[in-house]
Formats: C-alpha cells, sequence, structure tokens
C-alpha cells in the first residue's frame, strides 16, 4: 500500500492541536510559533502530495479505506479528485497565512491564545477530512464536527452580539446537518446498505426518493454556502469572529457548501439536479444580485464583506448548475480564487481594523495617503473582487458566465449584470476608506508591518499568478469536472454555427442558428 | 373467601395512598403514602399469584420490598437532610427546582 | 467592398515573434516602479519615459517589417501561451500585428511617450511622480494588450486594464474627494459598457464556439441576421462606455479632474477612441447588419452634436475639450457606422485626433502650469504674449480641429462629412446634416477657447504670474503641432490608409476624396460661420469674469445637458432607495423571520416551562392523571 498521504496531512494539524493544548499557557509566543509550524509542515506536506497527483489518472486518488463501523457498512474511507486537490491546497496555503494575520489578534479575544490557537489549527484537519471523505457518513461527521471549534472561534469576542452570532451560526448550520443526517440514513436505506461513494455513485433511486434525498443534501449545502435566501447568518458571523477566524469561514468553511454540490448533489442524484434546475439557479441569481445591492447598502466593513460573498456563491452555484465544462471549471475555480479574494480583502481589513479599532466604513478616510502600501494592497484585493481581467477571480467569473449562457441566456444575462454592481461596492468601500481628505482618526497610522507584508504577499501573488497563468490548476480541475459532467450524463451545448465546420461550406447554404 | 376481596383492600389502599401523597404536605406521611401504595401493590401481585397459581407474582412481591427497602433508606436520609438544611419536611417549602 | 483576404493569420517569426515585449516591456516597467516604491523615485519617471519609448522603437520597427509584406502576410499572430484552457473553450494569449492594431500601437507609444516626456516637466513638483509614471506605463500596457489581442478575451482583458489605469489616473490626486469620485464614477460607467461587452462574447462563443477574430469573421456570414445584430447592438454599449457616446457619456467631463497628461493621453487620444477601434475591428459583425451599423452612426451623430453643444458652453478649458472629444469621437463613430465607406476615415480622424486633441490638451496644461492650475478660462485672457509657444502649438490645434484647409481635421473630418452624405438616402441626409451642422459647432467652441483663452484683456487672478513651460513640456507639444498639420495630408491623400487597412477593414471602390467639391465648399462655409459669430460673441466685446446667467439652452449645456441631473433621479436615487429597501428587509424580513421564528419557539417554551412549578404534589398528580389516561384507553381499547 501506498503512502497514506491524506490521512498523514489530516493527522498533523490534530497532533499540533493536541501539543498545542499539551503546552503551558503562559509561553504565549512558543505556541504561536508551534501553531504555525505546524500549518507549515501541512502546506509542505500538501504540496508534496500535489506533485505526485496524475490529473489524467484515476478520478480518485491516494485512496485509502478501512472499515469502521461494520454494522453499517461505514468506512473510514479518504481519496481526493481534482476539485478536492484544489480545495485541499487552498486550505492548506490559507492556514499559516490565518495563524500569521491572528499573531496580535489571538490576543485580544476573550479565549485564552492557547485555547484560540488549538481551535484555529484543529479546524484544519476537519476541513481536509471534509474535503477528502469518500465515505458519505465520515464526510457527514467532519461536516458536522467543523461547527464546534467554529462556533466557539465566531463567539471569541465574549460581547452578546458575538455570542449571537455564534448561535446563530450554529442553529442555522444545525438544522441544514438536521435535514443532512436524514438524507443520509434515507441514502443508506434507498442506496443499498452502504456509504461507500464509490458504490452509490452506481445505485439506482425512484424518483421521487432521489428528489427527496437531494433536497436534504441541498438545504444543508445551501446553508453552508451559503445561498439566498439561507445567508443572514454570515453577515453576523463573519463581523463578530475575529478577523481570522472570518477568513477561514467565508475563504474555506463556505466552500464546502458548494463543494458538497458539486460532488454529493450532482453526483449522486443526477436526475433530481437536473429537476430542481431552474430552481437553483434562481436562487443563485438572486443570491448575485441581492448579496451586491446589500453589500451596497452596507455600513460596516465586514458586514460588506459578508455579503460580497453571499453574492459570489450564487455565481459558484451558477456554474454548478449550468452543467457545462466551462461553468463547472469556472465554478471550481471561483472556490479557489474566491478563498485567495476574499481571503486578501478580509486580512487587509483585519490590519484596518486594528489601527483604526472600528468597523465602520465611516470612520475611515484618507488612509491612501497615511498608508500607501496598505491601501495598495486593498486596491489590488478590490480589484480581484470585482474579477478585474488579470488577477485570477476573473478567469473563473468569466468562465462561470459564459458556461452558464451557453445554457442558459436569462441567468446569465442577469449575473452578468452582477459585474456592474460589484465596481459599485468594490469601489464605494475603496473610495469612502482609502481616499478623501485624511480622517483625523487615522493620522499617524503605520503602514504594513513586516509580518503583515508577509502575510498579505502570498496571496497578492497568488491572485495575480492565477490571473496571469491558471493553467496548472485548471488542468487538474478539468478531469474532474468532465468525471462530473460523464455522472449527470450531460454534454455542452454545440454551437449553432460551429467555426470548424462552416470554414468548408459556402455562406448560402447554412440558415444557422439565433442567438 | 373469594380472593377479590384482597384486590378491593389493595385498590383501597393504593388510593388511601395515592390521596395521601397528593395531599399531605409533611415529606414523612408523603413518603408513608408512598410505601402503601408499593404495598397495596404487593398484595394486589399476591392475590393474582394466589388466583392464577403462579408464583411468578410473589417473586415480583419480592423484588418490591427489596426496592421499597432501598427507597426508604435513600429517601429518609434525603428527607433528613432536607430537614437539616431547611428546617421543615413540608414538601411544599422544598420547590426550587423549578422553572 | 472587398475584404482581400479570408486566409487564416501568418504564424509569427522573426521580429514578430517580440510582439508581446510591445506589451511586457511597459507593464515590467509599471511592476518595478509599484514594487519598487520610495527607492525607485529619483529615477523612476526615467524609466517611466524609457519604457513606451522601447515600445514605440520596437513598434516602428514591426511597422516596417509589416510593409515589407504584402496583402494578406500583413496579419501576423504571436502565439504566447494558453491562457485559459477548458474543454470547448480556448482563450489564448496570443497577440495580433496586422494594419489596424500596428496603426493604434504607433499612435498610443508614439503620442504615449510625448505625453510621458511632457510629464516628467509637468508632474516635477509632485511626490509622487514615480507612482504616476507607473500608472501610466500600466495604461499603455493594457492599451497595446487591447488593441494587440487576437481574440474578443484578450481584448476585453486589456478592455478592462485601460478602465483601470484610467481609475487609477482620475483618482490620482484622490485626497481631493471630487478626483475620487470622478474616478469611481467613470469606472462604474465604464462596467456598463463592459456588461454590454462581455454579453457580447458569451453571444459569440454559445453561436460559434469561439471568440477570436478570425473564427467570428469566418462564421459571422453563416448565423442568423438576430443574432448578429444583437451582438453588434451588444459592443455598441460596449464602445459607448468606454468611448463616453450616449448614453454613457456622462463620466468624461468628471474625469478631467485627473492630471492634465491624462486627460490628454487617455481621454482624448487613446483610451477614450478604444470603441471606435472595437467597431472596426469588428467589422466583420457590422457588415452582416446593417440594422445594429445603423445604431451605431445613430449614437455617433447623436454623440457629436451632443458633445458639441455641451463644447460651447463650458467655462473649463479641460471640460471644453472633453465635450468636444466626446463630438470628435462622435465622428469617429458615425465613420465606422457608414460601413466599408466611413472605417479608413474614421480611423484616419482617430489618428489625427490622437495629435491635436493630445497637443491642444497638452497646451491647456501648460497654460495651467503658468496660470497656478486655474481651469477657467474666464480668468484666463491675453495670454499669448505670456506664452508663446504654448499659443502656437495651441493654435495649430486649433487650426488642425476647425478644419481649416490643409490641416489634418480638413481631410478627415470633411472626408466623414462627406462619407455620411454620400450613403443616401434620408439618414444619409440627417447623418450628413448634423455632421455638417457640428463641424460649424466645433468651429465656435473652438475659437471661444481660443478667444478666451489667448486674445482679450487679462481677467487673471490677483495671484498669477504666467509664464512659458519648460522645455521637457513645449517640445511634445510641438511634435504633436506638427503631426496635426501634416497627419490627415499623410493618411488621407490617394486613400494610402484606406489601402494600407485594406486588409482588415473593407473598402469602397471608390476611396477619392475630393475636397473641393459642393459638401467641401459647404463645410468651409460653415466653418467660418463658426469662427465669426465665436469673434462677435467672444472677440469683439469683453469676456465678463462671472458668467452671465445665459440662455435656458446655455444654462443646461453648462450642466451637460442635464445628463447627470437624468442619470441621478433615474439610476442613482432609485437604486439608492432600493439598496436602503432590500437592507432593511434582509433585517427585517429574512433575519425577522428567522429571529421571529426563534422568539417564538423561545416564548412557546417558557410558557411551557411554568408547569415545572418545583412542588412535588403536581409532578404525581400529572403521573397518576397520565396513569389513568393510559388505563382508559387500554381499557376502551381492549373493552
Amino acid at each position: 500500500m501506498s503512502f497514506p498521504w491524506l490521512t498523514v496531512i489530516g493527522v498533523i494539524p490534530l497532533v499540533g492541536a493536541g501539543v498545542v493544548a499539551a503546552m503551558p499557557a503562559s509561553n504565549v509566543a512558543l505556541l504561536k510559533k508551534v501553531a504555525l509550524g505546524v500549518s507549515l509542515v501541512t502546506l509542505a506536506m500538501t504540496i508534496a502530495m500535489a506533485t505526485q497527483f496524475a490529473p489524467h489518472g484515476d478520478r480518485f486518488q491516494f485512496n485509502q479505506s478501512t472499515s469502521w463501523i461494520p454494522a453499517f457498512g461505514i468506512h473510514y474511507a479518504v481519496g481526493i479528485d481534482g476539485i478536492a486537490l484544489v480545495l485541499i491546497l487552498m486550505t492548506a496555503v490559507l492556514w499559516p497565512v490565518v495563524i500569521l494575520a491572528s499573531w496580535h489578534e489571538c490576543e485580544t479575544t476573550k479565549r485564552s491564545v492557547k485555547t484560540y490557537l488549538g481551535l484555529l489549527v484543529s479546524m484544519e484537519t476537519l476541513l481536509i477530512g471534509v474535503f477528502a471523505a469518500t465515505d458519505v457518513f465520515l464526510f457527514y461527521v467532519f461536516f458536522e464536527a467543523m461547527l464546534i471549534p467554529m462556533y466557539f472561534i465566531i463567539g471569541s469576542a465574549g460581547t452578546p452580539r458575538s455570542s449571537y452570532a455564534a448561535l446563530k451560526f450554529l442553529l442555522y448550520s444545525l438544522f441544514g446537518g438536521l435535514l443532512m443526517l436524514a438524507a443520509v440514513i434515507g441514502l443508506y436505506v434507498f442506496g443499498g446498505h452502504t456509504f461507500l461513494y464509490s458504490s452509490l455513485q452506481h445505485m439506482h433511486l425512484g424518483v421521487n426518493d432521489e428528489r427527496w434525498l437531494f433536497l436534504g443534501f441541498f438545504v444543508a449545502f445551501a446553508v453552508k454556502a451559503p445561498l439566498w435566501p439561507f445567508h443572514t447568518w454570515l453577515p453576523d458571523a463573519a463581523a463578530e469572529s475575529p478577523v481570522g477566524g472570518t477568513v477561514l469561514l467565508v475563504g474555506v468553511l463556505d466552500k464546502v457548501g458548494t463543494f458538497g454540490f458539486l460532488r454529493y448533489c450532482l453526483d449522486l442524484f443526477p436526475r433530481a439536479s437536473h429537476t430542481f434546475t431552474p430552481m437553483v439557479l434562481t436562487l443563485a441569481v438572486i443570491g448575485v444580485l441581492y448579496g451586491a445591492l446589500q453589500a451596497i447598502g452596507q455600513k460596516d466593513i465586514l458586514r460588506l464583506l459578508a455579503y460580497v460573498s453571499v453574492s459570489h456563491f450564487g455565481l459558484i452555484t451558477l456554474g454548478i448548475f449550468a452543467f457545462t465544462s466551462q461553468g463547472q471549471t469556472g465554478a471550481t475555480l471561483y472556490m479557489v480564487n474566491h478563498g485567495f479574494s476574499t481571503g486578501a480583502l478580509l486580512l487587509v481589513v483585519g490590519f484596518m481594523i486594528s489601527r483604526r479599532k472600528s468597523r465602520g466604513i465611516n470612520d475611515f478616510g484618507g488612509m491612501q495617503k497615511v498608508t500607501p502600501i496598505l491601501a495598495g494592497t486593498f486596491l489590488v484585493a478590490c480589484l480581484s473582487g470585482l474579477a478585474l481581467p488579470g488577477l485570477s477571480t476573473f478567469v473563473s467569473e468569466f468562465l462561470v458566465l459564459i458556461g452558464t449562457f451557453t445554457r442558459y441566456k436569462v441567468a446569465a444575462t442577469f449575473g452578468t449584470f452582477g459585474i456592474v454592481l460589484a465596481a459599485l461596492y468594490m469601489l464605494i468601500l475603496y473610495q469612502r476608506t482609502m481616499t478623501g481628505p485624511v480622517s483625523p482618526a487615522i493620522e499617524g497610522s503605520h503602514d504594513l508591518s513586516l509580518r503583515e507584508k508577509w502575510v498579505i504577499a502570498p496571496v497578492v501573488a497568488i491572485i495575480v499568478v492565477l490571473g496571469f497563468y491558471p493553467r496548472p490548476i485548471l488542468d487538474v480541475i478539468n478531469p474532474a469536472v468532465s468525471a462530473t459532467l460523464h455522472q449527470t450524463g450531460n454534454t455542452d451545448p454545440v454551437p449553432p454555427v460551429p467555426v470548424a465546420a462552416v470554414a468548408a461550406t459556402p455562406p448560402a447554404s447554412t440558415s444557422g442558428g439565433s442567438g | 373467601m373469594s380472593p377479590t376481596y384482597y384486590l378491593y383492600l389493595s385498590a383501597i389502599l393504593f388510593t388511601i395512598g395515592a390521596l395521601g401523597v397528593l395531599l399531605r404536605r409533611n415529606a414523612i406521611v408523603v413518603f408513608m403514602c408512598v410505601e402503601l401504595m408499593l404495598n397495596a401493590g404487593n398484595l394486589a401481585l399476591v392475590t393474582f399469584s394466589r388466583i392464577n397459581g403462579d408464583l411468578n407474582g410473589q417473586i415480583m412481591a419480592f423484588f418490591v420490598m427489596v426496592v421499597a427497602a432501598a427507597e426508604v433508606v435513600v429517601g429518609l436520609a434525603i428527607i433528613v437532610s432536607v430537614y437539616r438544611t431547611r428546617r421543615s419536611a413540608s414538601v411544599d417549602d422544598a420547590s426550587l427546582l423549578k422553572y | 467592398m472587398t475584404l482581400e483576404a479570408a486566409a487564416p493569420f501568418t504564424a509569427a517569426s522573426g521580429s514578430f515573434s517580440g510582439t508581446w515585449l510591445l506589451v511586457a516591456i511597459p507593464l515590467f516597467s509599471a511592476l518595478i516602479l509599484l514594487i519598487g516604491g520610495r527607492r525607485t523615485n529619483k529615477w523612476g519617471h526615467y524609466l517611466g519615459v524609457a519604457a513606451p519609448l522601447a515600445s514605440f522603437v520596437l513598434a516602428v520597427i514591426l511597422f516596417f517589417d509589416l510593409i515589407g509584406k504584402s496583402g494578406a502576410d500583413r496579419r501576423i499572430d504571436d502565439h504566447l501561451f494558453s491562457w485559459v484552457p477548458v474543454s470547448g473553450f480556448q482563450a489564448n494569449a496570443n497577440f495580433l500585428i496586422d494594419p489596424l492594431s500596428i496603426c493604434f500601437v504607433l499612435l498610443i507609444t508614439g503620442v504615449g511617450s510625448l505625453i510621458h516626456i511632457y510629464s516628467i516637466g509637468y508632474m516635477a513638483n509632485d511626490p509622487e511622480r514615480r507612482r504616476f509614471f507607473a500608472y501610466l506605463n500600466f495604461f499603455v500596457a493594457a492599451m497595446l494588450l487591447l488593441v494587440l489581442g487576437d481574440n474578443f478575451v484578450a481584448l476585453y482583458v486589456g478592455w478592462e486594464g485601460v478602465g483601470v489605469a484610467s481609475y487609477l489616473l482620475i483618482g490620482f490626486w484622490s485626497y481631493k474627494p471630487s478626483a475620487a469620485t470622478a474616478a469611481k464614477k467613470a469606472f462604474v460607467v465604464n462596467r456598463i459598457g463592459d456588461f454590454g461587452l462581455s454579453i457580447a462574447i458569451m453571444v459569440m462563443f454559445a453561436t460559434f464556439g469561439s471568440f477570436s477574430f478570425a473564427d467570428v469573421a469566418a462564421g459571422a456570414p453563416h448565423a442568423s441576421k438576430a443574432t448578429m445584430t444583437t451582438i453588434g447592438l451588444l459592443l455598441l454599449l460596449g464602445a459607448c462606455g468606454k468611448s463616453a457616446q450616449v448614453p454613457l457619456q456622462s463620466w468624461l467631463g468628471d474625469a478631467m479632474e485627473g492630471p492634465t497628461p491624462v486627460s490628454a493621453l487617455i481621454h482624448a487620444a487613446t483610451m477614450v477612441t478604444a470603441g471606435v477601434y472595437l467597431i472596426a475591428r469588428s467589422n466583420f459583425i457590422f457588415d452582416v447588419s446593417p440594422n445594429a451599423r445603423l445604431a451605431v452612426a445613430i449614437v455617433g451623430t447623436v454623440t457629436l452634436v451632443f458633445g458639441a453643444i455641451v463644447g460651447c458652453a463650458k467655462d473649463d478649458i479641460k471640460k471644453a475639450l472633453a465635450a468636444s472629444t466626446m463630438s470628435q469621437i462622435g465622428y469617429m463613430m458615425l465613420a465606422v457606422g457608414l460601413g466599408p465607406a466611413g472605417y479608413a476615415f474614421g480611423i484616419a480622424h482617430l489618428l489625427t485626433h490622437g495629435f491635436f486633441k493630445a497637443g491642444l490638451f497638452l497646451g491647456a496644461g501648460s497654460v495651467m502650469h503658468g496660470m497656478n492650475d486655474e481651469v477657467d478660462m474666464r480668468r484666463y485672457g491675453g495670454l499669448r504674449k505670456y506664452m508663446p509657444f504654448t499659443f502656437i502649438t495651441f493654435g495649430l490645434g486649433y487650426l488642425a480641429i476647425i478644419g481649416f484647409p490643409g490641416l489634418a481635421g480638413w481631410f478627415t473630418k470633411d472626408a466623414i462629412i462627406e462619407a455620411a452624405f454620400h450613403k443616401g438616402g434620408t439618414s444619409g441626409a440627417i447623418f450628413g446634416s448634423c455632421a455638417l451642422a457640428a463641424a460649424g459647432l466645433t468651429a465656435f467652441y473652438m475659437t471661444r477657447v481660443m478667444l478666451m483663452t489667448f486674445f482679450g484683456e487679462k481677467r487673471w487672478a490677483d495671484d498669477a504670474h504666467p509664464h512659458e513651460s519648460p522645455g521637457v513640456m513645449v517640445v511634445p507639444m510641438w511634435i504633436l503641432a506638427i503631426g496635426s498639420v501634416g497627419g490627415g495630408y499623410a493618411l488621407i491623400l490617394s486613400g494610402r490608409l484606406a489601402k494600407f487597412l485594406a486588409v482588415v477593414v473593407p473598402r469602397p471602390a471608390d476611396i477619392a476624396f475630393k475636397p473641393i467639391g459642393v459638401i467641401g465648399l459647404g463645410t468651409a462655409g460653415v466653418v467660418l460661420v463658426g469662427v465669426v459669430g465665436a469673434w462677435y460673441m467672444y472677440g469683439r466685446r469683453p469676456v465678463p469674469v462671472v458668467a452671465p446667467v445665459g440662455s435656458p439652452l446655455t444654462v443646461a449645456a453648462r450642466h451637460d445637458l442635464l445628463a447627470d441631473a437624468f442619470n441621478e433621479s433615474v439610476f442613482m436615487r432609485p437604486g439608492q432607495y432600493l439598496t436602503r429597501l432590500l437592507v432593511y428587509f434582509d433585517n427585517r424580513g429574512i433575519d425577522g423571520f428567522v429571529n421571529g421564528f426563534a422568539a417564538f419557539v423561545g416564548g412557546t417554551s417558557s410558557r411551557f416551562r411554568r408547569f415545572q412549578t418545583g412542588f412535588v404534589r403536581s409532578y404525581a398528580l400529572s403521573m397518576f392523571g397520565g396513569v389513568v389516561l393510559v388505563l382508559a384507553a387500554l381499557l376502551l381499547v381492549r373493552g
């Protein structure tokens, strides 16, 4: 048996969390270094694993399967396809960044540094587990277990608002998780008494059973993603959590929802997915426009960014349910890019908040004059938030929209209108915080420190590099997406005037198609 | 003598016990009424055992007695300690475990 | 009409395989200046100037190599790498050199280099000069990418890139709230246009499975007319945004908040003409859709009149020139909207306009430089003695734009007016007469600018000490003035440009230009009327320092014919109300439902908990009650 990459990578943070927990709480500096070290080791191992991945090999690689609860046919089974690989990579990159960004922030929360770091580090195990699980029950366990550390991280500030936000997050997620649990059990009953993903792919469900099971999974993922109208926990949670936690919440944790759509809803219930496509597309388009309009109207920077994410998740969902290779590839790429782009935005906002001690947009002003480097990185992050060509988000957004357009023209057109609103919410944010006369409260603020530069530089670099050369990621995603499309029985729509074909025929003989 | 009279007696004892539990305030009395109900049950069990010619009922009665004895031990101890702390054996005064 | 070749593009070899360097050099220069930060302050502007100059030299080399080739070989594709490869979707980083793109490359790098040089002097006292050059370099790179891309997605990347550069440069002095707002407005209005462009690309992809120029050109005649008209109109929307055409014109006037070299380079010579480039480049789409072409011509005609009217009323020298730019681009749009008859003339006007309008803006910048950044022409007057070089170069630009015989504008603008009349029919007559009338208005407002700035008595502010600008600023102005004088002659006479472009855009069989015809003489007459009218109003009598109230039309024209008021009341205010309403809905509606449900559950349980009285007897009673109920039920069921 080959080296158990996934298990090892998943266990490292868990062991790290144990080490952090066992260390004396007084030595704060060492605690931070250990936490950072653990996440860096995980990152190194993940990169090493990624180099072993064969894009055109089997769909699932690094497979490992051991019987866990034989009575119910539950396995500890892990394995990743290209989609899961890029998401795990994103997770592994963001983790050290977030820990480094929380360097001082973790001392300001109500929790001890030890607890906070322990929670942060242990989360990584659960996320890697969620992306790597190939047993539905195992997936469910990770999916629900994520809530526990996240609940405590969101409530770290200890204020009534943060307790409210943490509880809201927990209840929303539990509501979705409960429906999913029912669906998981249903899957076991109707799907041939197995939880193994590989066996479930070939099950035969009744039409109605399939629809109900689809809905169970769908609602859980829609809450997690979050899709309109299940989104109202996100602004509260994102605003009240420490910024490091918000990056993980919005940047990584929410991806589990969209990942779930792609991996579980579509693959396991292809017919039901097609049945519910109009409904999902409607929700997605509403989410795109609604989130954008909400973002324009916000006064709190973190709430604004949360609504921006609602809008972007709408686009990701749009791409997934377009059932075209461009749409789904774009959606997967979007998940990765969104992690970095929103991550960059939130990280810079975290720097801003640490200077001004406020989240209100109107409390800032003229920072460009005082802190030019901070403003510059914020501008790049804002531009990636509005999907500027040349930055990574453009590639994914454009793929999503063009992939959707070939099949669902109206939905794509409405979705595209989001780019106008994106310019508004991002530039309004930038204008109010960075330009204009210098606000007295930020006079004398320091520009980015060396630590902060190290936090933001890799993220910005990734945004730019993936904007210019997304090919390495695309090459990994493409085969996985075509496997999904094969499973759902879809092919890309054929253009009415395929250029390669018409080159030979004279113009008069063909009538052409309509747009 | 028909065994059904024992059943009537058992029913009467049970009713007295139940009413005592519901109506009396003194914890000791309530406790004795509970014992009365248990013993009414025992009487019924033994009677049915006799009617049916089956020893299971009598065995059950022994079980109930054992349980009752254990209950007396625990219950009286609780009552005594409640009395010590609150200077009252009234069950209505011990109503802290509420909404 | 003849499109001379339908053969595939030639693969790049020799000097052409270095095409990508055109874009890469200024891009890297921008990156060095931005990442290097304050360390590069000392020499940053030299690097900033060297980068576009290097690109210009390379462009000249490529131009002569291109001239050396013939016909269809003049379209050379430099494949760099496969940018976004997804099954069924290929976006490549390819650079296309053909006669059309090389014209733009020469204009961008040539005029761009001159403006970079000028900026050394203009921005000399700005502590952020290095950042300014970084942004300018970035703009040049993005603009070159726009004209060099061999497919619509690459074009779109450059298209948005120049939008960002424009945003950064308009808002360069972003500590001024007006500049920051203007920058945002420019970007957002442009995004509305980009919305059209991106949907157009989607329709192309859905129809042809490709968006490269070559594939769409090959497929266009086979697709349905409705599809092609849709694509055409969407492209027009994109062009309207970038080129400040009605109805997306409102940002250009505000964009004058940026430093003047920016106005000259981006908002006069290059970026704003990208819309014209887009239409000319997509000629294969508009050729199969006369309706879309008509729409282009209508938009151009409306804008050229609109801009000319607005230009007559502005007292801010830069805003007057901005309105003029809008109007001149209207001419170009009209020209390319005429189809094969007008493509070459539109491009020619674009090129000469690049010279004379950049020259005019640099002149205006020079005036502002000497007048403490005063922009109100009512505070100028009599400056010709104090700034002789600025006066002469500005004057040559002025003569070129009003169409003084023999100068650049005369060739190119008259050609457009004539082509419009030649279109024939009612529409041709309307387009032609509008263009003719606007030529008179152009003469009027430009003469007004000239008279108010350089003639008459001094109306300066007390602390003004006008002086001629340093040589580093004057030399570029001279070079541009020379271009304004000779450009039209070089391009139009004997249809030189039309022949050169023929491999890209179709051209009419008859390309002779007859300036001494009926229409030419009519135009000259109208221009004369405009000049005399302006002299009558502004030259003959003193200009008041405070603007008179004026007629309702004047007032409306001062406010851009109420376009901003319209946008505000129709889009902005309702939009703000909508967002506020939605925020309220999210808090009270969706969250209200969630919180209300939570409150309901909480309230119900707090009522239920009242059952927990703490009295043992009540618990016992409920137990007995329960037992009784169970027994009764058993008896009933069994009974």
